[in-house]
């Protein structure tokens, strides 16, 4: 069944994987550094008769991929950052009608314009329902171009089991980036689930007419609506959480890290490793629902955490949660570096970073440290 | 014995939450009515909006699809591409239209999508309690417009051809401007709903009916004063007729 291993940019693997997932409707607006992305669909969309539209902007293309998924098909739509904010009132009121589909944000720096630099600015956006309302959705972070292939193929039937939005929240680096990749299979279009509560093809009268909204204008209704879908986000979490650990149970330090911060820190790693020094990598792959369960239980065995992020700090909130009060309740268990602006953090400094922590570890034995966190 | 007047079929028979006079209601039946004479129950899909008409899916016995205020082009534009053979009707207010979704139905239009709009202009936000439109005629009073329209002394801007100003577009095909004001005018605009219709069903572009319908409520008037209003003020300056038909009868495009 596996293919040969290609060689492709981050961007076009995305692409080709969803089309293989049976993506049948893609809608974008341009932006850096997801150009490739949108191109590669208009190619092979068109020419395969599928639905590709260039958008007036990403606001039209989110409500695009609302009507074509309320409408029975898979559909997609990508962007990066800036377009992402504007794609937030379509991605809420998806979540509010529980539409699946797939939107992937090709990340870069802000805030505003910012820059066109990778970076990882929009994990809250991302992770706490970047719209209005009370809703999340599952986030998936790849960190290599065969990953973002595997996870964006994933992703159309996991919105569709979970019936929400599915964001593949890559940065820059992993859409231009050029690695061997190999693709999976296409899906077999008779394969996928039904839809029963999609508008359309309601032949002869058969059902009650369907109607896709998230409109509940009755405060019980649509209370026990919002219920019912947090009822529904703890079954995800205890379904699809994901993480990558490497060397967890050895080392005293973690260094936690996603996408592209998360290879800088397997490179710091092996450079620590070189000069004796044990260090762990926990990788949250799900970034929403986030491995919390599993931080807690490295925290309880005692272990430090150093979060590094391409950005001032935002996912070392969510460790901080994870671990709080297992520690004797001390914050100070989860140190954060971070670099923003589409700067890369380099091994080096993350391993100078994780030295000096090593080294207040072994200065105070005796004491939990304290004092809050560096950032 | 021949039933030749009754309730449509596609509308179910329910008293509707809109105001006395209000236009939403006789507009819904002339789709109601189209609908059926073409025999496409099974396959029509509204889009309803964020406005009054946010209820039709309470309405019409046909399946439905609600999406952001102004983006129902877009959201149409979704729905139309994934069903080519459905009728896919997006119902808009002239908010919703003609101010925060102006982008999205002027590139709906563009592209020739083959849906059929249904443009309800009211000259006024009928949900949130009567403020200026960009339909709201010069003079004409709304919350937010206290002394009445003033398009340059105030900058409120002028009232805004939406029907004109797309038929310049290449992707539209039939666009046409019809009242409910009077029986006459009610007639003749079933008539331009069910030409759309059969235009989009034959999957010729873009199609629109601009519909002139009395607000009452935000007008402040009782509802035989509103629809007086309608041909004493609208129509003089919203021209009604078939403004650009470009439709082949009978055959494709
Ligand atoms: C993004 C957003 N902005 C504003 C509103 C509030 N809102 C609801 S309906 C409406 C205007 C409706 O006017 P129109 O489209 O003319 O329809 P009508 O109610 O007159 O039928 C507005 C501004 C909203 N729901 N969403």
């Amino acid at each position: 069944m596996a293919e040969e291993k290609r060689l492709m940019k981050g961007n076009e693997a995305i692409g080709e994987a969803a089309i293989r997932a049976g993506c049948d409707a893609y809608f974008g607006y341009p932006i850096t550094p997801q150009n490739e992305l949108t191109a590669y669909m208009a190619r092979y969309m068109l020419d395969s008769g599928r639905v590709f539209i260039q958008a007036e902007s990403e606001i039209a293309a989110m409500s695009m991929v609302y009507g074509a998924a309320a409408a029975g098909g898979r559909a997609m739509t990508s962007s990066s950052s800036p377009g992402v904010s504007l794609k937030q009132e379509g991605i809420s009121y998806a979540c509010g009608a529980d539409i699946p589909c797939v939107v992937v944000n090709v990340a870069r720096a802000g805030p505003g314009l910012g820059g066109i630099s990778p970076a990882q600015g929009d994990y809250f956006q991302s992770t706490r329902g970047g719209g209005h309302g009370d809703y999340y959705h599952i986030v998936l972070a790849p960190k290599s171009v065969q990953e973002a292939a595997d996870l964006t193929y994933e992703a159309f039937g996991l919105a569709e089991k979970w019936r929400m939005p599915v964001m593949i929240l890559a940065d820059g680096l992993i859409g231009q980036m050029m690695e061997g990749v190999v693709l999976p299979a296409a899906v077999d279009p008779g394969a996928r689930p039904d839809r029963p509560w999609c508008a359309g093809g309601r032949a002869g009268l058969a059902r009650e007419a369907n109607h896709v909204s998230s409109c509940i204008l009755d405060p019980a209704g649509l209370e026990a609506s919002v219920r019912a879908r947090f009822e529904r986000y703890e079954r995800i979490a205890a379904e699809r959480t994901r993480f990558e650990a490497v060397n967890v149970e050895k080392a005293d330090l973690i260094l936690v890290a996603y996408g592209t911060a998360a290879r800088v820190c397997l490179g710091a790693i092996q450079a620590a490793a070189k000069e004796g020094l044990e260090l762990g990598l926990f990788r949250p792959i799900s970034l929403w629902p986030f491995p919390k369960d599993e931080l807690a239980r490295l925290a309880k065995a005692g272990k430090r955490f150093l979060t590094v992020e391409m950005s001032m700090g935002q996912m070392v909130e969510d460790v901080r949660l994870a671990v709080n009060g297992t520690v004797g309740g001390a914050v100070a268990a989860v140190d954060f570096f971070g670099r923003c602006g589409g700067v890369i953090p380099s091994e080096e400094e993350v391993l100078a970073e994780a030295k000096r922590i090593v080294d207040a570890m072994n200065a105070s034995t005796a004491e939990p440290r304290s004092g809050s966190a560096r950032r | 014995m021949e039933v030749v007047y009754g309730h449509p079929k596609s509308l179910k028979p329910i008293q509707t939450k809109y105001c006395p006079g209000c236009g939403h209601g006789a507009i819904h039946r002339l789709i109601a009515e189209a609908v059926d004479e073409l025999g496409v129950q099974d396959r029509a899909i509204i889009m309803n909006p964020v406005g009054c008409s946010i209820w039709a899916d309470l309405y019409f016995d046909f399946d439905s699809v609600q999406v952001p205020h102004g983006r129902t082009p877009a959201g149409a534009t979704g729905v139309k591409r994934m069903r080519p053979d459905h009728l896919v009707i997006c119902y808009q207010g002239d908010g919703d239209l003609a101010a925060i979704g102006t982008a999205e139905i002027v590139h709906a239009a563009n592209r020739g999508e083959k849906f059929t709009t249904i443009f309800v202009n009211n000259a006024i936000y009928g949900m949130t309690g009567g403020q200026m439109a960009p339909t709201t005629l010069v003079g004409q009073k709304a919350t937010t417009a206290p002394h009445g329209r003033d398009p340059d002394g105030a900058g409120m801007g002028y009232p805004i051809r939406v029907s004109e100003m797309l038929a310049t577009l290449g992707g539209t095909k039939y666009i046409a401007r019809g009242s409910v004001d009077s029986a006459i005018n009610v007639r003749k605009t079933k008539h331009y709903i069910k030409r759309a219709f059969e235009a989009q069903l034959r999957g010729i572009g873009f199609t629109m009916v601009e519909i002139l319908s009395p607000c009452p409520t935000n007008w402040q008037m009782s509802p035989p004063q509103a629809a007086d209003w309608v041909a004493s003020d609208m129509i003089p300056f919203y021209r009604l007729g078939e403004i650009k038909n470009e439709l082949v009868e009978g055959g494709g495009a």
